[in-house]
């Protein structure tokens, strides 16, 4: 017999109940709860006079709709102009109160992106499953937690129950060997492997990351990786535990203490996929392949290296993807064969679950140090992923660096990416930006997306338009 | 929930691969805190030429006559034809929501996205998913001939073509026993709370760190 997988062993040390069609139950360690997925789901449980099955596994802060101007954040829930976006924050509050649920509010310290919150708090820990009304939940699986997005309906099931009924994934492996190379990033790689598998790839599976690049990134950039598992089409990604992930999660205030904490960290050693272990599927990249990306479509495989051009839907065979290319290409606005860094820009959007941790400012700031934003660029914004991050980044003085560079340094939230609060792209604008998706409308309506990483964002915002940031990061170092 | 057992309904062809959440329901409309009246922003983007804010008078906004929602044979129509990993990107069980408060009742389409294909069937929506082959011959015939309309057979697990012949479909056959009864997954769960409470002490015994409060 073959040994087991990192999936394997979470999925079977959570298993209530197998029944015999397939389906189980699986128990629920945590979920975290924000304004825009958990209002029906608190509604349900008052129609059925349902109470939560255990208040203290969930964890709430609002993220989706908060504004990220000062002006706004300092007057509070009633600050906020928008009055749909005050119900719904102001929503969440109340069931957290009502139902005794802890919320960290839009004007805690803590409060900020739920997938950069979890971690940080140490609300999420190894082994154990999480679940969130939002499909980047993959994030936390960066730690070794089998977490995954879920809907409206399964929050409150999970609220009402503690467990949520499913079907066992199948076990994908994406490995990547190498070393990699100066100035590629967690972002390029989670974006290649996209390019490489396809949005629909990693349907039906759990993917676990692995490789002597993923083993070397830190846990900034872990969950990076794991947080764009959804884009690949894998409810779920997984990165086993090793000694980074367990300094992390030292002293972390929701983390167990002491002579507690040596014994959970002797557990989650265990939490590795067996040398023996079957996966169902294996793809292997190789680092030395690997620069920075840049997706030019509507879709987060539609990606090219920096280096590279668009590409001319007449050359293509397959006559489906030809379409989707042409249909992607009409709404970005770009022509066939345009080189990627002859792609000029309007907007530049650093922050979002995948993107806003201290790492990623870092590395953004390094880059715009004692330069300044190019006249052409309209609008280049920092929103820190939480108030902790923020408060980091502050002491380490990037925000002046960001400040005296021209871009806009902003309150905690998940802003632009989603562009639920008053951050819009325009209609029309490109916009260099470190989310994780490019849909038709996502960042604003008619808004033209390009994923990269901090540091490629950061470099277009001080150019105008892409340009490879290795050769930057070299200039940078000759000086 | 909401039970399905037979439907009848006019086809409408989404010829487009990837179709994620944000095109079937943008994000303006999430703000809101009720489960129903997402049906008039279904397709917002694709559907309406302006841009819709959840105060919008929908009846005063330019269509889209070129969007397929919009053209006269396709009124009333029920049954979603669609293209490859349909649903993907957001988790917003809203998406559903629209499609149902819409109308739509049933998705055929060659493959879907985890979390939506899951989210239909708690909100009593029917995604089927058949060959690429079949899903192609199905567009070809719903572009050829107007009021093109099948019957969904969940029982039989059969589709049936307007000229009498029948398409079968695999579903799970635990969805299938919820969906054709409209069983609440809550109800169902919560038969197994001992189940649950015995797990949850063992758990708990042997890893206490996950039990510290939040």
């Amino acid at each position: 017999m073959s040994g087991q997988t990192l999936y394997d062993k979470l999925w079977d040390s959570h298993l209530v109940k197998q029944r015999d069609d397939g389906t189980a139950l699986i128990y629920i360690d945590r979920q975290l709860i924000h304004e825009v997925t958990s209002p029906q789901a608190f509604e349900g449980l008052r129609l059925t006079g349902r109470k939560p099955w255990r208040a203290d596994a969930n964890l709430a802060t609002p993220d989706h709709n908060i504004p990220t101007t000062k002006a706004e954040r300092s007057r509070g829930l009633e600050g906020i102009i928008d009055p749909v976006s005050r119900i719904q924050v102001r929503t969440l509050a109340d069931n957290c109160r009502d139902f005794g649920i802890t919320e960290l509010d839009m004007n805690d310290i803590r409060q900020g992106i739920v997938h950069v919150v979890g971690p940080e708090q140490g609300a999420t820990l190894p082994g154990m499953t999480i679940v969130c009304g939002d499909s980047h939940t993959s994030t936390h699986g960066a730690l070794g937690a089998l977490a995954h997005g879920i809907g409206t309906s399964e929050v409150e099931h999970v609220l009402a129950t503690q467990c949520l009924m499913q079907k066992k994934m199948k076990n994908m492996l994406i490995r990547v060997d190498g070393k990699l190379n100066p100035g590629v990033t967690a972002k390029d790689i989670v974006l290649a492997i996209i390019g490489e598998i396809g949005t629909a790839g990693g349907t039906g599976y759990t993917i676990e990351f692995g490789g002597d690049v993923i083993r070397s990134l830190s846990m900034e950039g872990r969950m990076t990786i794991c947080n764009m598992a959804i884009e690949a089409g894998a409810r779920a990604g997984l990165i086993a535990v090793d000694q980074t992930t367990i300094d992390y999660i030292r002293g972390r205030p929701m983390a167990p203490q002491g002579d507690m904490f040596s014994r959970a960290a002797e557990f989650w050693k265990t939490l590795v996929s067996d040398a023996d272990a079957h996966f169902d599927r294996v793809v292997v990249l190789d680092a030395a392949d690997i620069i920075p990306q840049v997706t030019w479509g509507t879709s987060p495989e539609m990606v090219a290296p920096v280096t590279g051009f668009v590409p001319d839907p007449d050359l293509e065979k397959d006559l489906s993807r030809a379409d989707n290319i042409r249909q992607a290409l009409k709404y970005m606005g770009l022509k066939p064969g345009t080189a990627i860094k002859d792609i000029k820009l309007d907007v530049v959007f650093i922050g979002s679950c995948t993107n806003s941790r201290i790492e990623d400012l870092r590395a953004a700031a390094a880059v715009v140090k004692g330069r300044k934003v190019a006249s052409t660029i309209e609008l280049a914004m920092v929103v820190p992923g939480s108030g902790l991050v923020k408060q980091q980044a502050e002491a380490e003085g990037l925000d002046k660096i960001f400040i005296e560079a021209g871009l806009e340094w902003r309150e905690p939230g998940c802003s632009m990416c989603l562009a639920m609060n008053a951050d819009q792209l325009p209609a029309g604008k490109h916009c260099a930006s470190t989310s994780n998706r490019n849909f038709e409308g996502r960042q604003g309506f008619g808004g033209r997306t390009h994923l990269v990483s901090p540091a490629m964002a950061a470099a277009a915002a001080i150019h105008g338009h892409f340009v490879d940031v290795r050769d930057i990061l070299l200039d940078t170092a000759r000086t | 929930m909401k039970a399905f057992t037979v439907h009848t309904g006019l086809a409408m062809p989404l010829d487009r691969a990837n179709v994620d959440t944000d095109f079937i329901i943008p994000k303006q409309f999430l703000k809101s805190i009720k489960r129903s009246g997402f049906g008039v922003n279904l397709f917002d983007e694709h559907r309406y030429l302006d841009k819709g804010e959840p105060d919008s008078d929908n009846s005063q906004r330019p269509l889209n006559k070129n969007f397929v929602l919009n053209q006269p044979r396709y009124q009333g129509a029920s049954v979603l034809l669609a293209r490859e990993n349909f649903g993907c990107g957001s988790s917003r069980e809203h998406a559903p929501w629209a499609l149902d408060d819409f109308g739509f009742r049933v998705v055929i389409a060659p493959s879907y996205a985890d979390i939506f294909f899951n989210n239909c069937f708690k909100n009593g929506i029917l995604p089927i998913v058949l060959d690429k082959n079949l899903v192609d011959k199905l567009f070809k015939e719903v572009n050829a001939a107007e009021g093109y309309t099948l019957t969904v057979n969940l029982l039989a697990q059969s589709i049936t073509r307007p000229d009498g012949s029948v398409i079968h479909f695999e579903v799970d056959a635990f969805r299938k026993h919820c969906l054709l009864n409209g069983l609440d997954d809550i109800g169902l769960t919560l038969e197994d709370a001992d189940a649950i409470r015995a797990f949850e002490n063992q758990w708990r015994e042997k890893s206490p760190w996950y039990f510290k409060s939040a």
